[in-house]
This record gives structure tokens, sequence and C-alpha cells, in this order.
């Protein structure tokens, strides 16, 4: 339902950033989390609303943490 | 200079945009005539085909409806086996619209024709009233090829084993049109363009095409679907050797879009004979509008008919036609 | 063997008793499906689709309102893309702009404060629907209507919030073994949320992304944790227990919470949210648009609490298809209908 997904800040300019997406950049409402220049974010429907961990090795890494004590 | 009612009357302001524009710019034997009718020299089997176009906006990223009108329908023929040879230019202009623009889309067009080799012979104009919504110019191209002796192409030609080629990135023309309408800044330019040399090299090089078909609106899925309709086979393709760039990749998650549902106008897919993958790979990445060609699947023929996408997690599902117009999924 | 292959096996080998989980979160059935989740896993785990999009259960009067909205002078309705497809009681936003409406899409509302501010003569209603995760971005485009005193763009809204329905879900069925929390609803509402509804509920709840590994690793966690109440958040990157605070206090500021009607599924009290009445010169008219006007058939509440699977709807493939979609379930490219439909997910 909520299509979202991190892009990382480049430009801002005090509640609009500028956030690129592997070459797409759209300008991004900035007034719902605390952000700076080069935080990768989370960005739906133009809008940021969350900041990300900088490295999406680690995310992998931490999901299976998350699950290491479950058996089925 | 805009275009006016006038234009359209049929006396002398049409006579004198057709000489100014159209004619300057498609100038040929056969056009520059300006009769009824234009006679050509003709060929044993014909390849007929017509297709109209209408864009918002006219000028887009890495184009025009000049150039897209044109390799539209040269595409068509060629998918068909057919070499294209004439192709002729209707256009709806809305009054109002910028004579410059005019003359920029129908120079566009001429250039377009010469790459691929056909000639504009004959034209139409008609001008109506100025709407708001038109878009300033609407473009109706028919083309005529020559059949070669011998060829047949069909969706319903794929055989057990053949493998299944794209010429290139997919979506690069849809993402461009909707990245304007979106208001999401990008380098993407739409890949229109006319696919003589990849596509009459596999035929001229003896290449085993069983089915060959410009990829447009719809996208890749709606292609295969039909082929494995057409053909009763099933076709396996892998999401992990689907050529898209990054940039489209990007775009399409950020507004829910598939990229095996992207339009293309610059794109075809080949079915060869399995044997043949190789060279066939090779005679395309070297053509021009090429270079990003890929092997993504191959065809199998058994009871089942369908085309099944399996994922680069490794998971499979069935590619179905595309529905509706692909519109973005956000919230 | 790394540890995504070894859940893949586990998950693939699974021989327990039969499983059901629900997602209920549109996003998280498209990548399911994209991802061919279903092939990958033992023929006793089913994943059921659930009530997430909030394209598929808004009902016919906010479409008929807006399409009627979108034929009168003067008058734009914006949108994002998919909702123009779904039908009313007459006509979708499609047929509407055939017949003359002006209808126009957008990837960020925020541009629609842009538009209306450039174009003072013209005006313009956002459709404004959503669930936790878009409400706040609402917040901050009322904040900008505001700051730029603009008086042409106002909001329909059709708003819904999860707890509810994920309550209602529950009522109505008791073959839910755990659900799939929404990702990105619980960025903003934090994943505390779904520990409270665990709990009440008795059943595991995992937090979940939209990759392929995401979503296994929370199918798999949720084998593990079957009948128990209990949370996992695998999605930890973007979500964190207490969610975005500024975000609900934007929201709060705005909208309150009201009874909602869900398409093919009726009123569910609680289950939606609205503009405090001291916002109401931003309201296009979305108070009381409750009438859901369903062909006769339509199962889409026993869809959607997994109670039949899509085919066994009687309108599924034959009145209701992705070219003609009636039910909430197939009128988004999210639905679960329209999903069966076009990948082919069987009941097994």
């Amino acid at each position: 339902m909520c299509v979202a997904i991190p892009g990382r800040i480049v430009e801002l300019n005090g509640t609009k950033a500028t956030v690129d997406f592997s070459g797409n950049t759209v300008e991004a409402e900035a007034g719902l989390v605390k952000v700076k220049i080069g935080d990768r974010v989370l960005v739906h429907a133009g809008c940021i609303i969350q900041t990300m961990s900088d490295d999406e090795a680690d995310e992998m890494e931490e999901l299976f943490r998350e699950i290491e004590d479950i058996q089925i | 200079m805009k275009v006016t009612m006038a234009h359209g009357s049929g006396g002398a302001s049409t006579t004198e945009l057709i000489e100014n524009i159209f004619a300057k710019h498609f100038k040929n034997e056969y056009l520059d005539q300006l009769e009824d009718s234009a006679v050509v020299p003709g060929h044993e089997r014909l390849a007929v085909t017509t297709d109209s176009f209408v864009v918002t906006p006219y000028f887009f990223p890495g184009g025009d409806i000049g150039r897209l009108s044109v390799c539209g329908t040269v595409n068509d023929l060629l998918m068909s086996g057919a070499v294209p040879k004439y192709i002729t230019c209707g256009c709806i202009l809305e009054e109002g619209m910028d004579l410059d623009d005019l003359d920029k889309i129908i120079e566009s067009m001429a250039n377009t024709a010469k790459e691929a080799g056909v000639v504009v012979v004959t034209g139409d104009t008609k001008v109506v009233e100025k709407r708001g919504d038109f878009g300033g110019i609407m473009i109706n191209t028919s083309g005529v090829g020559f059949m070669p002796k011998g060829v047949s192409l069909s969706p319903s030609g794929c055989k057990d084993g053949d493998v299944i080629i794209v010429s290139g990135n997919l979506g690069d023309h849809h993402a461009a049109i909707l990245s304007g309408r979106m208001n999401i800044k990008n380098s993407i330019v739409s890949d229109n363009a006319p696919l003589v040399e990849m596509s009459r090299g596999l035929i001229d090089e003896g290449i085993k095409v069983h089915a060959m078909r410009d990829v447009t609106r719809g996208g890749l899925g709606t292609v295969l679907h039909e082929f494995s309709g057409a053909s009763d086979c099933e076709i396996h393709i892998y999401q992990d050797k689907l050529p898209v760039s990054n940039e489209v990749r990007d775009f399409c998650k950020m507004l829910g879009l598939d990229p095996v549902y992207m339009g293309n106008e610059g794109k075809m897919i080949s079915v060869v004979a399995g044997e043949d993958a190789d060279r066939a790979l090779s005679i395309i990445r070297k053509s021009k509008y090429g270079e990003n060609a890929a092997i993504i699947g191959e065809v199998k023929k058994d009871d089942n008919s369908g085309v099944v996408l399996h994922t680069a997690i490794g998971g499979t599902r069935l590619i179905g036609p595309l529905y509706g117009e692909g519109l973005p999924r956000i919230c | 063997m790394n540890k995504l292959e070894l859940i893949k096996e586990k998950l693939k080998d699974y021989d327990g008793e039969e499983l059901r989980f629900m997602e209920v979160c549109g996003t998280h059935t498209a990548a399911i499906s994209e991802n061919g989740i279903h092939g990958m896993i033992s023929p006793k785990i089913h994943l059921i689709s659930g009530p997430g999009c909030p394209v598929c259960v808004t009902v016919t009067a906010v479409i008929d309102r807006l399409t009627e909205l979108s034929l009168t002078e003067n008058t734009t309705v914006l949108t994002f893309g998919d909702l123009i497809r779904v039908r009313g009681s007459k006509m979708s936003l499609a047929d509407a702009r055939a017949m003359g409406g002006r209808v126009e899409m957008l990837y960020s509302p925020m541009d629609a404060v842009k538009m209306a501010a450039k174009n003072p003569d013209r005006n313009y209603v956002f459709a404004a629907i959503g669930f936790e995760t878009t409400t706040p971005v609402y917040a901050m485009v009322l904040k900008e209507i505001i700051a730029q005193d603009v008086h042409n763009l106002k909001l329909l809204t059709s708003l819904k919030t999860m707890p509810e329905v994920i309550r209602w879900v529950c009522k109505n069925t008791d073959n839910i073994d755990g659900f799939l929390a929404p990702g990105h609803v619980s960025v903003i509402t934090g994943s505390d949320l779904f520990k409270q509804l665990s709990e009440e509920t008795g059943l595991p709840f995992v937090v979940a992304g939209f990759d392929g590994p995401g979503l296994l690793a929370a199918v798999y966690a949720l084998c593990g944790m079957r009948d128990k109440p209990g949370l996992k958040n695998v999605y930890k990157s973007a979500v964190s227990e207490n969610g975005n605070e500024s975000a609900r206090e934007a929201v709060e500021e705005f909208f309150e919470p009201c009874d909602a009607s869900w398409r093919g599924m009726g009123m569910i009290p609680g289950s939606g949210m609205r503009l405090k009445e001291k916002y109401g010169e931003y309201d296009a008219g979305s108070y009381g648009l409750d009438e859901d006007h369903m062909p006769p058939g339509c199962s889409c509440a026993r869809v959607l609490t997994g109670e039949i699977s899509p085919e066994e709807c009687p309108l599924f493939g034959k009145k209701c298809t992705p070219e003609d979609a009636h039910g909430a379930c197939m009128v988004s490219t999210e639905g679960s209908c329209y999903n069966y439909y076009i990948s082919g997910r069987k009941k097994r």
C-alpha cells in the first residue's frame, strides 16, 4: 500500500530537500524528520518519513540476527 | 507564427504551409510531384501497416513525435521481416500550434526517415480548432515494405529450445515521458529509434528467426504473453538477466511500476533457434541501438502455455499481459 | 550454506501443521507476487492478502464524489495513479476523463500546492486516500496550504488506519495464525502498536520490509512464533519501536479518528481519519461518503478475511477482471484478486 524507497539527500533548504534515487531527483518535504545532506532517507509520496542506516549490507545482517533464535 | 484555420482551408495558406515545411524537408522524386497519389515502383509481396501518434509533450527527452511516428511504422514493417520502403505522413494540427515547432518536428521526421532508409512519398494536413488539450499535433503514418522471398515471421513461430533476445534496456521511453509528468528529474531519454540494422542483420545473416516484435506500449510482458499463446508454448525468462538501467529501475520503484510492463519505442524481442543464440546476440550487439542486448530466456514446448518469470531470489511468477494503463501505484 | 539459503530450505521443507498468515499491506501483497514467494514455501504455509490497499478499500461513494468533481466546471481532481481505474457506482475517474473531466496524476501531493498557487483561478481537489504512512504527507500539504494562503486546493479524504481493521479481521475469522505487519505504516506508528495488537489478539506479528530476503525472513519468523503472541521486527533499518513522533503530531493537528466505510466490507468504527472541523474549509465534501454499491455476489469481505481464496468468488474472472474491476480486491495492482489473476496464484 505504501510505496517508499531509500534515497540520498543531495541538497537541503530549510524543510525542502532534494533527494536522489540512482539519478532520479525529487524535491521532498523534510519537515517530519531531522536530516542533513548525505543522509540516506526513506521517501513516500514526496515526503521524507525516516532516516535509514548507511549500509545496506548491515541491514541484511541485522535482519538475520533478529531471527537467529527462531526454529521451525 | 502559429497554425491558423486558414492553413487547413485547402487554399493558398495550405499550399504555403506544405511548400515551406513539408515539401522542404521531405524532398524526394515522388513527393515533389505533389499529385493526388504518389506512384511508386512495387514488388511481388508487400507488407503494409499504419499507426497513429499522440504524445504530450511533443518534444520529449531524447526525441519528438516526428521521430516517433517514423520509428513506430518502420519498426512494424521490419518485425514482419519486410524491407521498409515508403511511408506516408498525415498530420492533424491544432490551431495555435507554433509553426517553428512544426518545422522542427517535420525536419526530425525527414531525418529519421533518411536514417531508416524510407521515403515519405505522400502526405496530408488538416487543422482543428483550438481545444486546449489536443496537444498541438497528431500524426498518422502508413508504411509499405518489400517482403523478401521465403521470409515469413509470426508470433506463432516460437519453437522448443529457442532463445529470447531483447535488444536493449527496458522502459526508457515510458520513464522519460512519465518523468516530466510526475515532476521527477533525471537523465533518462527516450529510446525511440528505427531498428533497421539489427533486424535486417539477423535475417540477412541467415539467423533462424522464428518470431520478432518491437516492444512498445504494454511492454515485454504483453509481447511475450502473446507469443506464448500464439505458439502454444511456455516461455521462461530470468529477472536477473533483464536489461534495465539503474536509473529506470529506481524510477519504477518510486512509482510502484514494473519494468516488464514499461513501454519502449526502440526495442525488439527476437526469438531465434537455440543453435544461433550467440551469433544472433552478437549481431544485435554490434548494430546501432543494440549494445545492451541480452538473452533473457528460452522457449519450452510442453503441455503448458504462459510466461514464467524466474525471480532473482529463486521464486517464479506468471506474467500476464498489461491490464489498464500501467498507472503509478504510490499510496 | 548462508543464512538466506538455510531459511529458504526450511520454508520449502516445512511439514508441520497447516499455517495461515495474513499480510495486511498491499505493497507486501505486490512484493510477495513480484518475488514469487508463494512458490518458494511449503504448500502447508498459506499467505493471505488482507485489507491493506487504500485504493482497493475506497468505497463507491468516494469515487462518485471524485468523478462528479472532475466533471465540475473549472475543477481538476489530482490523484496518485491507480485510483483512476477504480469504479464508482456508475463510472471511474478514467471514464469521467473520457467525458471531459479533468484528472491529473502527481507523485508528490506537495506539488499540488505549487500547482494551485500557480493557477489561482482554477479549483483543485486532491484525492487524499491512504493509511498511516500517507496521512502525515497530507498534514504537510495542509501546513503548506495555510502558510502560502492558498484557497483553491482542497482535500477529499478517505483515510484509513490499521488497528481497527486488524481487530475486525480477527473478530470475523479464527483461521489466521499470525500477521505480517505493514512495514511503512510501522515507520510512522512504531512497532509498539503491533506489540499491543499481538497481546490483544494472542497472535504473532512480524514487521517486515519489502525485499525478497526480508519477506522470507518474516514468514520464517511467523512459522517459528505461530499461535503465540509476540513481536519481531525484521525491518529495523526503517522501523523503530516508537515510530515517527513528529509525523503523528502533524496528523493530530489536522485530523481526528472517525468511523470509516470499507469497500466490500462495510462500516468499521474508529477505522478512519477525517479533517477536524476547524479545518473544514479545506475539505471537499468528504463527510458521510459511506455508500458502497457492489454487484450481487461480490465476496470481498470473505476474500479479505481469508475465508475464501479469490477464485472462489462467483465474480472472479467473470464479471470481475482487471479490465473491468468491481470489488476492492481486483481494482488495484495490489489487490489480492488482481494478483491472483495475473500471477496465477492458486489455493493449495
